[in-house]
């Protein structure tokens, strides 16, 4: 195993007196695909949320390649390269997925407001390069003909599926997915998980992933991290998962 | 790579033509540009001041608007008091500066009205939709206050309007009703142009993803205070032009009164049935505001043989543009742009297809 | 210190009348999320239709009855025709759709009844009657008395009645309301149909104090920063805001207006408004959500 690229250190979350997370820790090896497993409720995407910055925690502390990041906001983490998607899809709905794509971009935009407006200095190349990262991306997630879409008008399978590009897009160290599989039928699973793959393979992304389907996580990832109700029940290789009691009990045993 | 081909596009989800932008060529602008300027050599005198100044100038206040409401999604009702901004900053740039050159002195006028956006913005960083409303309109009560209270920003004149300095540039006097239209009409290309290289960068992307979602668009990266701080900057720039070209080139005296509540809600129709989020849209929709009660007065005038009397065709107007913007806002919310481009397509396509 | 406590006094009864606009507001908006923009518009329009009919010869009471149904009938209308088909658009939508309203009602409103200041005579004498130290205006204490009788019986209404628990209901979760049987039609229907009777008190009271004439429309504008104040969802809020506002403008009018040599009265309320905004943007009482994602 390699070093840790995210390493979260006792966070706790609770939103007006209610527990949402209660002193977490595990950490992330560089490279890895970790799963995030759990009942409903038991607060994974709350701990996406805390990794990226959406919530502040109460308390804690989060490690991200090497540095402490004390007051982690959203902003903060793109530009770390921390990418995200959503559980609900939260694209921009009246953009082209071209546009939206180009949206993820923004981490490495270095043109200023003044040389866009007067069309001048790096604005012209810039907008070149992006579009053919976003060109590259959309490629990548093959969804090339519905480049010049309204993304709002996209079924959502295929909703998720700009949404990956746009988060890839910028090439982030660790990815977050917050279900990027809900409501798919199998063929489509299969195809996700694919990319994912992809993506950890070939363009060497850490991925975190929150995922119902036992099946697909057991397959997909090399470690997997179980909560209930907003606590840490269970934490190592899909096997020590899948053999320790308390998760069988907890979520397994019940649920599937 | 997977080898995996994206599926079809399904055959029920609507085509994405019909809210694809309008291509239109360099050669098409500049074509149209030109007429304008041409426009200005044979038409007779009553349409500088009639039509075409208050078009233009109304449709380079929508467009600030535009920008504002329209791509970065802030609400605005206090068009009007960055308006006034422009028009009294400009005048005492003109009075105090006389050595300035009039351009100078407009985009002074503007800068002013880009830091009174910057301030009355700030609530934007905490509160959202139209609750903000309630920001500009702060704006919109305060300012022409300010400048209506206090003589020094209209150099102590009594009657409380002021008329213009002369408008004089490399020499040449703006002031006949042809130099005004081209003062207006080049402000109005300069911005223009300005305006749509903002809108197709990335920086105009960045507001309509945070219009669209402000959460994803900050875990995409983008700096959300910033963005909604530089658009309230940039929109009353243009509109704090709009203001003192309302004054200069178009009323010829600087009175607050010019830029109340109504002027505000006037700019906000503008881009509601014109079109929000499109440049095209501030066009279209200026031409309605400012041909429409020139058609009804007409008309009630001709047809009616005055029977209708001025108050009454004013109601009538009123109650048009309100259930317009009702319309609009219910059945095509991209307005009368939309559904322009809808019947070019529709054109297009005939007579192969209805 | 009597001219002060006359100051005060005054403010809060003007206060009385503004909370009195605010409730309209926070029942269209805990019941369907809008700003109705065109509530200043539905308080011209009551009291032009009344002052019509009085004009016309009518009695008071039938002159009362009628317009009582033309403004329910037609917040029924606005609901049907509008709001219905503009169902999850964006509250800046709903805002700008209420504005067009707000337009359509003051045209029409002018358009049959004329656009001329109306004197609206309710039959109560304004002589300054003295209370303690200080003078205080009898109409004011009436019109102040007649607000306050609404907004407790509104307050008990929306506390205690099915209805009401159906409003918290669906302000608390559409959704879920929805789904155990409160239908948002109905109450939508009963919420406009309230307004519309608010908005008729109010433009007699105005109107009998300020002459009925298009500037009614403007409470509109006042009701803003008191629901900003007192926070958009709460009818109490509503009413300290009302009072607030009241006290504070009528104060700043005498003191803060001597210093800076004009009327502040136009401004002063949308100042205060926006430093709560920037302090405590859920206003003294409103709820805020926490946003999901």
């Amino acid at each position: 195993m390699s070093e840790a690229l995210l390493s979260i250190r006792d966070v706790s979350l609770s939103f007006k007196g209610i527990k949402a997370l209660t002193a977490i820790s595990f950490d992330v090896a560089d490279g890895e695909i970790c799963a995030l497993i759990g009942p409903n409720g038991a607060g994974k995407s709350s701990l996406l949320n805390v990794i990226n910055g959406v919530y502040r925690s109460d308390r804690g502390e989060l490690t991200f390649a090497g540095k402490a990041l004390r007051r982690p906001r959203p902003r903060l983490a793109a530009r770390l390269g921390i990418g995200r998607t959503f559980q609900n899809n939260a694209l921009f709905k009246r953009l082209t997925v071209l546009d939206n794509v180009l949206a993820g971009l923004t981490r490495k935009a270095r043109a200023s407001l003044l040389e866009h407006t007067f069309r001048v200095g790096r604005s012209a190349s810039e907008s070149r390069h992006f579009r053919e990262l976003a060109e590259d991306t959309i490629a990548f997630l093959e969804i090339e003909a519905y480049r010049d879409w309204i993304v709002g008008q996209l079924p959502y399978g295929l909703q998720k599926r700009v949404e990956l590009a746009r988060a890839l897009v910028s090439r982030p160290r660790l990815l977050l997915l917050d279900e990027p599989m809900a409501g798919m039928n199998h063929d489509e699973k299969q195809e996700i998980s694919r990319f994912i793959l992809d993506v950890n393979r070939d363009l060497k992304t850490t991925i975190v992933l929150i995922e119902h389907d036992i099946g697909v996580v057991m397959g997909l990832s090399d470690h997997v991290v179980v909560l209930d109700y907003g606590r840490k029940i269970g934490d190592g290789s899909p096997q020590e998962v899948r053999d320790n009691p308390d998760v069988v009990t907890a979520y397994l045993g019940t649920v599937h | 790579m997977t080898a995996l081909a994206a599926p079809a596009p399904p055959e029920t989800v609507e085509s994405p033509e019909v809210l694809r932008r309008w291509r239109v060529g360099p050669l098409a602008i500049a074509g149209l540009v030109l007429a304008f300027y041409a426009l200005g050599f044979v038409v007779h005198d009553y349409w500088f001041n009639a039509i075409l100044i208050p078009f233009l100038i109304m449709a380079l206040a929508g467009l600030g608007l535009n920008l504002l409401t329209g791509y970065a999604g802030q609400a605005s009702l206090g068009t009007g008091a960055f308006m006034s901004v422009g028009a009294f900053a400009t005048y005492n740039v003109l009075l105090r500066l006389p050595d300035l050159p009039l351009p100078v002195s407009l985009v002074i006028g503007g800068l002013f009205g880009a830091l009174a956006g910057v301030i009355f913005g700030l609530p934007s960083l905490r509160i959202k939709g139209f609750y903000l409303t309630a920001s500009t309109l702060a704006a919109q009560f305060f300012l022409p206050w300010l400048f209506n209270q206090y003589g020094w920003f209209s150099n102590y004149t009594t009657s409380g309007s002021i008329s213009a300095p002369k408008l004089v540039f490399l020499g040449a006097d703006l002031s006949t009703p042809l130099g005004r239209y081209l003062l207006t009409l080049t402000s109005v290309v300069i911005l223009t142009w300005l305006a749509w290289n903002l809108v197709t960068s990335q920086v105009g992307r960045n507001w309509m993803a945070i219009r669209d979602m402000d959460t994803a668009a900050a875990v995409a990266g983008i700096p959300i205070a910033f963005n909604k701080l530089a658009s309230f900057a940039i929109s009353s720039f243009i509109i704090a032009i709009a203001g003192a070209l309302w004054a200069f080139a178009y009323l010829g005296t600087v009175d607050a009164r010019s830029f109340d509540l109504d002027r505000s809600f006037t700019v906000l129709f503008i881009i509601i049935i014109g079109g929000m989020g499109s440049i095209a849209g501030a066009f279209i929709g200026s031409a309605f505001v400012i041909l429409v009660p020139i058609l009804i007065s007409n008309v009630s005038a001709n047809l009616f043989a005055g029977a209708i009397d001025a108050g009454q065709s004013e109601n009538l107007q009123k109650i048009l543009f309100g259930a317009l913007i009702v319309y609009f806002l219910i059945k095509e919310p991209n307005g009368l742009y939309a559904l322009l481009l809808r019947a070019r397509r529709r054109l297009a396509l005939w007579p192969l297809k209805s | 210190m009597s001219f002060f406590l006359e100051t005060l006094v005054g403010g809060l009864l003007a206060g009385v009348m503004y909370s009195l606009v605010a409730i309209g507001f926070v029942l269209i908006y805990k019941a369907s999320g809008i700003f109705n923009f065109a509530q200043g518009s539905m308080v011209l329009f009551a009291a032009l239709a009344f002052v019509t009919l009085r004009e016309a010869g009518w009695d008071f009471v039938p002159a009362l009855l009628v317009t009582l149904v033309v403004m329910v009938a037609g917040a029924i209308a606005i609901e049907r025709f509008v709001l219905r088909a503009l169902i999850g658009q964006s509250d800046l939508t709903l805002f700008m759709a209420t504005l067009g309203l707000s337009f359509v009602i003051e045209g029409l409103a002018q358009l049959f009844m004329g656009a001329s200041v109306h004197e609206l005579n309710l039959g109560i004498d304004d002589i300054p009657i003295e209370v303690g130290p200080i003078l205080v205006s009898q109409f004011d204490l009436l019109a102040a008395a007649t607000a306050g009788a609404l907004v407790i019986s509104l307050s008990l209404f929306f506390n205690f009645t099915r209805i009401g628990i159906s409003l918290r209901a669906i302000a608390d979760d559409p959704l879920a309301a929805q789904s155990i049987g409160i239908r948002l039609p109905t109450l939508w229907r009963i919420v406009w149909g309230v307004a519309g009777l608010v908005a008729l008190v109010a433009g007699l009271l105005w109107g009998a104090r300020q002459g009925v004439q298009f500037s009614l429309t403007l409470v509109v504008l006042k009701a803003l920063p008191v629901l900003i104040i007192g926070g958009f969802t709460s009818i109490g809020g509503a009413i300290v805001g009302g009072l607030l506002i009241g006290a504070s403008e009528s104060l700043a009018e005498i003191y803060l207006g001597d210093l800076l040599g004009g009327s502040v009265s136009t401004w002063f309320a949308y100042v205060v408004a926006l430093a709560f905004l920037l302090i405590r943007p859920a206003g003294l009482f409103g709820d805020r959500a926490i946003e999901r994602v």
